[in-house]
């Protein structure tokens, strides 16, 4: 973990009620994809944890959705604002586990850990396959930038407004086989997911957090493997240790 | 050169400040940031006889200049701490640190109390009667000053080191509580807990929190606080270790002038990973500012 003061190089909307942040600063405590920063904002007395979508040496791209606030404040800040973030936390994904086809599978604030996974396990050797999962064509996003990693990437709405109608689940079958799979999104999803699958996996959650590092004890949940602070022992859980 | 040491019941600290129960773990996660050494001490997670997942989740709101939370007194139970949490501190932290022990009988409270007493490691015990966030226990032996009595008289029968009592503000007359407290031999008191609270979400229309109520804690909080450690300190004679939205090094003088000994941040970690650094760094520069050549000599300066 890292504490910083991470300056706003951009901030732009994407879809419907999501935007694109991208920040600048010291990226040398994030270790793997799927980790988190927790951003402090004027006024707010508890910081906002948004989940890392890319990074390079001295970058980072945020994706939030505008939910209540505080994502709203964070939506009308302008570049150059400078903003103290906790930075590199969480566990993120297993990289090392995916076999030579993972699925991919994020749900609508979901997707933007997926990229920058998908983008390590291409560096590894392996082919992603990733599924997209939204309720209506003004919130599809990043569909291109996936495709363009060279991924065979399908999109679903809910309302049939782009790709496949349905849910994500809904395009298993376009997939085909996979070695593994790694998820973010919203529960009912994770456990679509769930019932819809025998391979193995990773889920990532969300959780109401106080402190994200692990103090307070506020996002605690049980596992068959005890309990798991959800943003210092997960966000990411695997399978076979999740009690639903 | 300032002096920040202050004498808590035999203990010298090299400085007041104390992170405060559940908001550090048992402190080796913060360990990983900063040399926890710098800390006059550090009051470990609340402990019970047996473990406690805690409340289900949310457990969390956020209000302004503040947090209320209900984690229930998520621990593994006071033979784990003693075998796994306290030695994996050890590690890093070589101070003698406070127990905080929570119960939900007399007995537990005793039987608790006993078991940590014998740790090396616990330089003080602080008992807490005031959790806010279970059901039956804690909070309902700090809210009556007999059974706060009892608690510490029993406490008291079992132990060897110094035991303060951490008291709620969700009372009528807390200077009762302590009077009482004070009355059965507690070493010192401990105060202000979280003050109970709630927030209700537009959108659903239904409590943030699972548990709908919880510990109202922050810098909202923080003038009940001193008005609390300053109506303790003319009610009894021990010492008192003063908390409640804790923030800042001003803070701390301020509840010492108030009638605080040695003082804890809790609410401020989970903002800040670095607050009780950033409390301990900035101490004696701001102790220059407002003439205060040693901070033992200001306890309960404001009477």
């Amino acid at each position: 973990m890292n504490q910083g003061i991470y300056s706003v190089l951009s901030n732009e909307k994407i879809a419907k009620d999501v935007f694109k942040m991208t920040l600048s600063g010291d990226t040398s405590s994030i270790t793997a994809p799927g980790q988190f920063v927790n951003i402090k904002l004027d006024g707010f007395y508890l910081r906002r944890p948004i989940s890392i979508c890319d990074f390079d040496n001295h970058s980072i791209t945020l994706i939030y959705k505008v939910v209540g606030q505080g994502t709203e404040l964070m939506s009308k800040l302008s570049v150059e604002t400078e903003l103290d973030t906790l930075v590199g936390l969480g566990n993120g994904f297993d990289i090392s586990k995916s076999g030579d086809r993972p699925l991919l599978i994020g749900g609508g604030v979901g997707v933007p850990p997926m990229f920058k996974l998908c983008k390590d396990l291409i560096k590894r050797g392996a082919k992603p396959a990733v599924i997209l999962g939204f309720n209506t064509k003004d919130e599809v996003f990043y569909e291109d930038e996936f495709k363009a990693l060279g991924t065979d990437t399908f999109v679903t709405t809910v309302d049939g407004s782009h790709g496949t109608k349905g849910f994500v689940t809904d395009a298993f079958p376009l997939v085909g086989k996979y070695s593994y799979f790694y998820t973010c999104g919203p529960l009912p999803m994770f456990k679509a997911v769930y019932n819809n699958t025998d391979t193995e996996g990773q889920f990532s959650f969300e959780e109401r957090m106080g402190c994200g590092f692990g103090a307070c004890m506020g996002c605690t949940c049980k596992t068959k493997y005890g309990n798991k602070r959800i943003c210092k022992d997960g966000p990411v859980l695997v399978k076979e240790e999740i009690i639903w | 050169m300032v002096n920040t040491k202050v004498n808590l019941s035999g203990l010298t600290l090299d400085n007041p400040v104390i992170p405060a129960s559940g908001t550090f773990g048992f402190g080796y996660e913060f360990a990983d940031i900063y040399d926890i050494n710098i800390l006059g001490s550090i009051s470990c997670k609340g402990t019970t006889k047996g473990p406690r997942f805690g409340n289900p989740t949310p457990r969390i709101a956020e209000c302004t200049n503040g947090l209320i939370n209900s984690v229930g007194l998520q621990n593994p139970g006071v033979e784990k701490v003693i075998s796994e949490e306290l030695p994996k501190l050890a590690k890093f932290y070589h101070k003698p640190v406070i127990a905080n022990v929570s119960g939900f009988s007399i007995d537990e409270y005793a039987y608790t109390c006993s078991k940590i007493d014998a740790n090396e490691q616990v330089g003080l015990i602080e008992v807490n009667i005031s959790c806010p966030n279970v059901h039956n226990g804690g909070m309902s032996f700090g809210t009556n000053p007999n059974s706060a009595f009892e608690v510490t008289k029993a406490v008291k029968n079992v132990t060897t080191k110094p035991v303060y009592i951490k008291l709620s503000p969700n009372v009528t007359d807390i200077t009762e509580i302590a009077k009482a407290c004070e009355a059965a031999g507690a070493d010192g008191i401990s105060l202000i807990n979280t003050l109970m609270g709630m927030r209700i979400d537009l959108k659903t229309k239904k409590p943030v929190i699972a548990n709908k109520m919880g510990g109202f804690s922050g810098p909202a909080i923080f003038p009940v606080a001193v008005r609390m450690v300053y109506q303790v300190y003319e009610a009894v004679k021990i010492p008192i270790i003063g908390m409640g939205g804790v923030s800042t090094a001003q803070d701390v003088i301020e509840i010492m002038l108030a009638g605080a000994t040695a003082v804890q941040v809790g609410a401020a970690n989970l903002v800040d990973p670095y607050a009780c650094k950033n409390i301990i760094e900035a101490l004696p520069s701001v102790m220059e500012k407002y003439n205060i050549n040693s901070l033992s000599e200001i306890i309960g300066g404001s009477h």
